[in-house]
Order: structure tokens, then sequence, then C-alpha cells
């Protein structure tokens, strides 16, 4: 009997233990929603773009969304600006350098003042931001908003499982990681403005 | 020739200034695609696609103004063909 009972409570305590487990959200995007905005003042229009090419996983746990980290990717060659030139010395050498850096990233190690209502968490992310080659300790401010079953309705039915969508404003400088230091500031800002807007899904 | 020249000048002012106008004064750069922002009614996220579409900006009325000038300055080089009531 008493064999029974530890074994009885060793298989809720390892049930539960995997139902609390963080759940890994994917955040490769199939539908090309997910995109990252970017702005650059300067004299005669301010220079806005955006970003498409995300990929990266974030391990998110809705009992404990101060445990969240995780790992998000932009492809530079995704960068897009409207002005064919402007987009030719943007992708150059000078600027993201896209043929020897393919890739930005922004890795959150840990959660500060985590503030949680419902299925919204607000926090600062505090991580790296690799940007050509360059790394920086930052801190972001994000928004998680947790949304459960809700991969079926994005899915058409076709999947099963849950959103984590991942909003973030913030502004990084230019100087502080090489991003044409030629340029003067009174034609181009040294800061940019990033606002990320995506969606990963942890299917079933 | 002077005319040609002169009228050329008038035409490329004229029609850039016009295409110009037409596609919205565009007080910007010049733009070859437009960004098109459509709801995920599921995530709330704005997805942003860029549509082919040729706006030009000051720097497209810049040049064709530009190119206008140097038309016109180069049709005051030209001289006129003496006329028969010159000649006389």
């Amino acid at each position: 009997m008493k064999r029974i009972l530890i074994s009885l409570l060793a298989i809720t305590a390892f049930t539960s233990a995997a139902l609390a487990a963080p759940l890994s959200f994917d955040f490769k995007d199939p539908k090309g929603v997910n995109n990252v905005v970017f702005k650059l003042d300067a004299p005669l229009e301010a220079i806005n773009g955006s970003a498409s090419g995300i990929t990266g996983t974030v391990s998110f746990d809705p009992a404990n969304p101060a445990a969240t980290a995780g790992r998000i990717v932009v492809a530079t060659a995704s960068m897009h600006v409207p002005n064919p030139t402007m987009k030719e010395h943007l992708h150059s050498a000078m600027w993201m350098d896209v043929a020897k850096h393919p890739e930005m990233t922004f890795e959150a190690k840990s959660l500060k003042n985590v503030k949680t209502t419902g299925d919204t968490t607000t926090a600062e992310a505090v991580g790296t931001m690799s940007v050509r080659g360059v790394t920086k300790e930052v801190i972001v401010p994000v928004k998680l908003t947790y949304l459960k079953d809700k991969l079926a309705v994005r899915s058409n039915g076709t999947m099963k499982g849950d959103l984590l969508v991942l909003r973030a404003n913030f502004t990084i400088k230019r100087s502080d990681f090489g991003i044409n230091p030629r340029a003067p500031e009174e034609k181009v800002s040294d800061a940019i403005e990033l606002s990320l807007s995506i969606a990963g899904a942890a299917p079933r | 020739m002077k005319r040609a020249l002169q009228f050329l000048a008038v035409a490329v002012a004229l029609g850039a200034t016009g295409l110009w106008l037409v596609t919205g004064a565009n007080r910007g750069w010049t733009k070859t695609s437009v960004p098109r922002k459509t709801l995920d009614d599921v995530t709330g996220i704005e997805a942003i696609t860029y549509e082919k579409a040729f706006k030009p900006g000051l720097d497209f009325l810049g040049a064709a103004w530009l190119g206008a000038s140097v038309l016109a300055s180069a049709s005051l080089l030209i001289r006129r063909k003496p006329t028969n009531e010159s000649k006389l």
C-alpha cells in the first residue's frame, strides 16, 4: 500500500512538473507577419524601413513568466527601405555589411521588473545584442502576450498549440555597433528606433 | 535646333512636375515601393509588405529641373540661322 502511494505521488509530481515545464516558442513565421521596424531621423525625410526575416526561439513558462529567455535572429538581407539607392547603401559594407554579417541577434538572458496581468507580462529583458559583429549588453522593455490554444485559430485548425506575442520598442546607437561611423549626425541620426512585433508558436 | 532644345527643356520640367503632382507630391526621397499594412487578427500584429510603386520625390524633381536647365542653357549657345531678311 505504501509503495502504491509513493508511486502515485511520484507520478503526480512528475506530471505536474511536465505540465509546468516552460514552453518553447518558435518564431519562424510562415505567414510573414513578424517584423521589426527601424527609423533613423534625417533632414529631408526620416529613414523608415522594416525587416521580416525573423527566426529564433523563446522559452516561456505561463506559470513563471519571469523565467523567460530566448534568442531572436533577424536576417540583415531582409531589411528593406522604399528608396532603392538607400537600400543599396543600407546593405553595403559601410552600413549593415549584409555579405559579412548576415544576421543580427538579440539574446535575452533574464527578465527584471516583471509585471503580469492576465495573459500579458511586461518586463525588462536583460541580454545582449549583436549587430555587425559587435556585441553589447542591453536592457529592452518587452511586452509578452500568451495566447493559449490560439495556434489552431491561426493555422486554420491544422495545428494545435499556443502563441506568444512579443513586442518591444527601444533605441540603439549607430555608433555603438560601428554602423557607418563616418555619416555625420546632421545627415543621419545616431539613434536607431526599433519596434519589434513578433509571434511565436508552441505546437502540441 | 534651338527651338527643339527649348521645347524639350519645358517638356522635361512640366512632365516631371506633373508626374510628381499626380503621384502624390511626395516631399521625401523617390520610392520604388510602398509599404502596405495588414492586421493579423489573432496576434494583433500589423504585417508589413511592400508593393511596387513609383513615387517620385524631391530628388527626382530636382534632377529633372536641373536637366531642363541644362537643356535651356544649351539652347542659348546655339545661334539662330540667319533668315533671308537679316542677310539683306
